[in-house]
């Protein structure tokens, strides 16, 4: 398949512009003839519906939680980054996109890259007019910390609870518009299908959570904001619902999946206690301004960390990567932390564990700052492990947190079906092969409240609106397909819960597919997968009906994509032969063991298309050509 | 640990619905109390019993989800919400009741799951700043004070669970309007609305069949992000203010 990306010609900081000037516009009396449908109601749907609504569009959302506020972003805690230059320390547009293409490796793609940093600057000032309470200092004027990656502080957050306050406002925003009768809610609904007629994006195929009926809905433009595939590890910092199925049942109606191997693993959460555990909680990166992270320097030294003389500790990060310090990205944080361990070095009672201390900065700066400043983080880790941070480190260990693969996007945000949008984590655009913290946030909003509101225009301007009719054959033979699907998983009948067949598949992607990857390993999880998945189909137990409430059922559901997902994933990892951002493949690296890029043949976006039952993806690739910046060994020395 | 659990199993909005009985067995202490519930779901799974439905999702305390009385208090003994529950403050061999949210405006849907949309709809009465995308001013343009926006924060950390109303005997929504009102309106961008927004979210509680308030602080005693019920004590201001003033002074 030949892909367009639809970039823009000229000067990188004149694309954004020349774009909009390029791009169509709808009469204002004629916009509410137009519906869209907004899959998933986080940063990104929730902002994206709310701004097309208010432009006089007519908008459904959708989402499988109970309201719209519990999306997931309401977890991220950090902060956002935007190129506002508060701190006089050198910020600068130019600068955070040069920082973001680095962080992901040169593996983005460069126009992209640059609009999210034009429109960071604009977030900030619409979230402060929504009322978000950002943390301000003693003249009133906005806080900034700093972050992984970056040598400024561009991060804007709310204690420790940056997403939720910005989720909050961007509900607040799709709450005026709902009573305003512009936008309809429908929360415990859950997409099953996308409709596809006559090669364009029409409408979804949803079950009702309540009910358990299966409705369509028809849109002249349909918009995936449905979240990342994190939990397809089982075990992450993703919330229990987060699910692969709305961008995979896309993908299986022809829209390509992107670098799905490229997930993130972030280096500092709570460590694996447990079989029984079903999830595992992150501790937010900004940790890092004043945490410091160190293991024993004798493996197998067992001796509590007070006891632990300054001379014998390795405070690793500052010695590796003295420019950044504890500040390195995530990717090079949490290798560093899985090297550590795998000498024997790691602490805690499994060995998988580093430590985050806090003591010199309490003694520098006192409890009380530090409690300010991250005192809901430090109550949660103690909650969790019963320990007291203040008193002795905190113990950290890598976790899946966030995928940079999705949906493949041109420019305009737009898949390779006409009329289907995807923005924020469900899609693949901005983060190159690793995320730098604060950034997902900021693409989140960029996408929903300031780029798809245009392109999204530009494409209706070329529809007649109204014309997709849920009575079409595409709609019909779309349900029938979703009522079997759910029939057959009742049907099985065996022995073991959804959620056994889901830790399984998760233990199984951890290994093969987590943080080192190697040829071997990877063929191995692409035969071991398609087994799992049989005896899933022969022994998955869903007791229930499909009407009324059933969560087994929407769980096994979840799972069954997941099962064909992951080896999607796989394949994706085992063709990329090189080691890149958050692709680690132990056969590329260099002497330091550093991730070794391989430009001259891996410089492309890999973009699956499914080719139907039991085939292979095919494979199709649209390459980067870096114009602006000149990729480099990646240093944060 | 082995542990008795009673729970409330109802299979529709309409459904008289009882309590069922369950025992389970090794139990770990360091298992959160949803984790508890996923060894039983997962028990009853295998046995071809429909599992019991209750809302969870971040598990992490902040998306607002779950919502369980447990032995009779809201999201059980210890401070936070059901998912951030841990079992090791059970006893061995207790016995542990579970039930839903109690509250007219909260109707039960399914077992332990209950319908909170009014808290949506109490929110979409003017729970915001009236503000399009586009042509926002500079966000450091208009300083906001340290003191306020800190107490601002302190408002806008309700995670929406409603332990508050299912925990006051009136089952009242105060301490969430509250805190919504209270958030804004601290902020110099929710100022300009102030007046109608404290009227017209009451009047939608109201509406939506909340008690009132008699000052028994039971929601603050369970609320997981400790908001204090002096927000109630402001909103009560901001409400009689806007009421016998409709026009500012």
């Amino acid at each position: 398949m030949k892909l367009d990306p639809r970039v823009p010609a000229g000067p990188l900081a004149e694309k954004w512009d020349r774009c909009k000037m390029e791009m169509k516009l709808v009469n204002p009396a004629n916009k509410r003839k137009y519906h869209v449908i907004v899959v998933g109601t986080g940063l990104a749907g929730g902002a994206c519906a709310a701004s097309l609504a208010e432009l006089g569009y007519q908008v459904s959302t959708f989402c499988y939680q109970d309201s719209p506020r519990r999306a997931h972003s309401i977890a991220a805690q950090g902060g956002i980054n935007a190129a506002k230059n508060y701190r006089n320390d050198g910020d600068s547009v130019e600068r955070l996109f040069l920082d973001t293409i680095k962080g992901g490796d040169y593996r983005a793609r460069e126009s992209n890259v640059y609009r999210l940093a034009q429109n960071s600057v604009n977030i900030i000032d619409q979230c402060v007019a929504q009322g978000v309470p950002f943390a301000r200092e003693y003249g009133g004027q906005l806080d900034n910390r700093s972050f992984g990656g970056a040598q400024v502080s561009r991060t804007f957050y709310c204690r420790g609870q940056t997403g939720q306050q910005l989720l909050l406002g961007a509900y607040s925003s799709l709450n005026r518009q709902i009573e305003q009768g512009n936008v309809k809610s429908h929360p415990r609904h859950e997409m099953m299908d996308l409709v596809v007629v006559d090669g364009k994006a029409k409408g979804i195929i949803v079950r009702d959570s309540v009910t358990g009926q299966i409705e369509r809905h028809s849109a002249d433009a349909v918009v995936l904001a449905s979240g990342g595939y994190g939990t397809v590890y089982f075990l992450s910092t993703n919330a229990m619902g987060c699910n692969v199925s709305a961008t995979f049942r896309a993908y299986k109606r022809g829209a390509l999946f992107a670098n799905p191997c490229y997930t993130q693993i972030h280096p500092t959460c709570i460590p694996v206690n447990g079989d029984y555990q079903s999830k595992l909680t992150l501790m937010s990166e900004s940790l890092r301004n004043d945490g410091r992270i160190w293991v024993p320097q004798k493996p197998g030294d067992n001796r509590p960390p007070a006891s632990i003389p300054e001379s014998e500790r390795d405070y690793y990060l500052e010695r590796k990567y003295p420019s950044y310090g504890n500040l390195a990205p995530r990717d090079i944080s949490s290798r560093a932390a899985k090297e550590a361990c795998d000498q024997g070095k790691g602490v805690g009672q499994t060995g998988r564990g580093v430590y985050l201390d806090f003591a010199d900065a309490i003694g520098r700066l006192g409890q009380k700052t530090i409690a300010e400043r991250y005192g809901n983080l430090f109550d949660m880790y103690a909650h969790i492990t019963g320990e007291n941070p203040y008193q002795s480190p905190m113990r950290i260990y890598p976790a899946v947190h966030y995928v940079m693969g999705g949906l493949w996007v041109d420019y305009r945000l737009m898949s390779n079906i006409p009329g289907l949008f995807v923005l924020g984590e469900a899609n693949f655009s901005d983060h190159g092969a690793n995320r730098l913290g604060a950034s997902a946030l900021m693409q989140g909003l960029a996408d929903g409240y300031f780029t798809a509101p245009y392109t999204i225009t530009d494409y209706l301007a070329g529809v007649k609106p109204g014309s997709s009719d849920v009575k079409a054959t595409e709609f019909a033979q779309a349900e029938s397909d979703v009522s079997q699907r759910l029939k057959k998983l009742q049907d099985v009948k065996g022995k073991h819960s959804s959620q056994a067949f889901h830790r399984e598949l998760g233990k199984l992607v951890w290994e093969y597919c987590g943080m080192a990857r190697t040829k071997e390993g990877l063929t191995k999880a692409l035969g071991l997968i398609p087994e799992l998945r049989e005896r899933f189909w022969k022994e998955v137990s869903v007791p229930g009906s499909g009407a009324g409430m059933n969560q087994g059922l929407e769980n096994a559901a979840r799972v069954a994509d997941f099962l064909e997902f992951a080896e999607v994933m796989c394949t994706d990892a085992i063709t990329r032969e090189e080691s890149c951002g958050a692709h680690f493949r132990e056969e590329y690296q260099t002497e330091e063991g550093e991730a070794q890029r391989n430009d001259a043949e891996y410089s492309f976006v890999s973009a699956w298309e499914y080719a139907g039952e039991g085939k292979a993806p095919i494979w199709n690739k649209e390459p980067l050509n870096p114009e602006f910046v000149k990729p480099s060994v990646r240093s944060y020395k | 640990m082995k542990l008795h659990l009673k729970i409330w199993r109802q299979k529709g909005p309409t459904d008289q619905g009882q309590f069922e009985n369950h025992t389970i067995d090794g139990i770990i202490p360091d298992m959160s109390f949803l984790e508890m519930m996923d060894v039983l779901n997962v028990k009853l799974a295998s046995e071809g019993k429909q599992t019991i439905a209750f809302d969870h999702d971040c598990r992490e305390g902040i998306c607002g989800s779950c919502s369980m009385m447990i032995n009779g208090r809201a999201h059980g003994p210890t401070r936070g919400t059901t998912c951030q529950t841990y079992m090791r403050n059970f006893r061995d061999g207790q016995t542990i009741v579970i039930e839903p949210w109690r509250a007219m405006a909260f109707p039960v849907m399914c077992d332990l799951v209950v319908d909170r949309s009014s808290f949506d709809r109490i929110q979409q009465a003017g729970g915001y700043v009236s503000v399009n995308v586009g042509g926002a001013p500079d966000g450091n343009s208009v300083p906001v004070s340290k003191v306020n926006a800190d107490l601002a924060m302190d408002a806008a950390q309700c995670i929406g669970c409603g332990a508050c109303v299912a925990a006051c005997k009136n089952a009242s929504a105060m301490l969430f309007v509250a805190a919504k009102v209270g958030h804004l309106g601290l902020l110099p961008q929710g100022e300009a609305e102030a007046r109608d927004r404290v009227k017209k979210m009451v009047s939608r509680m109201d509406a939506e069949g909340f008690g009132n308030c008699t000052n028994h602080y039971e929601c603050e005693a369970v609320c997981p992000k400790e908001i204090s019920a002096d927000f109630i004590s402001k909103m009560n201001r901001d409400y009689l203010g806007a009421t016998v003033f409709p026009k500012p002074m």
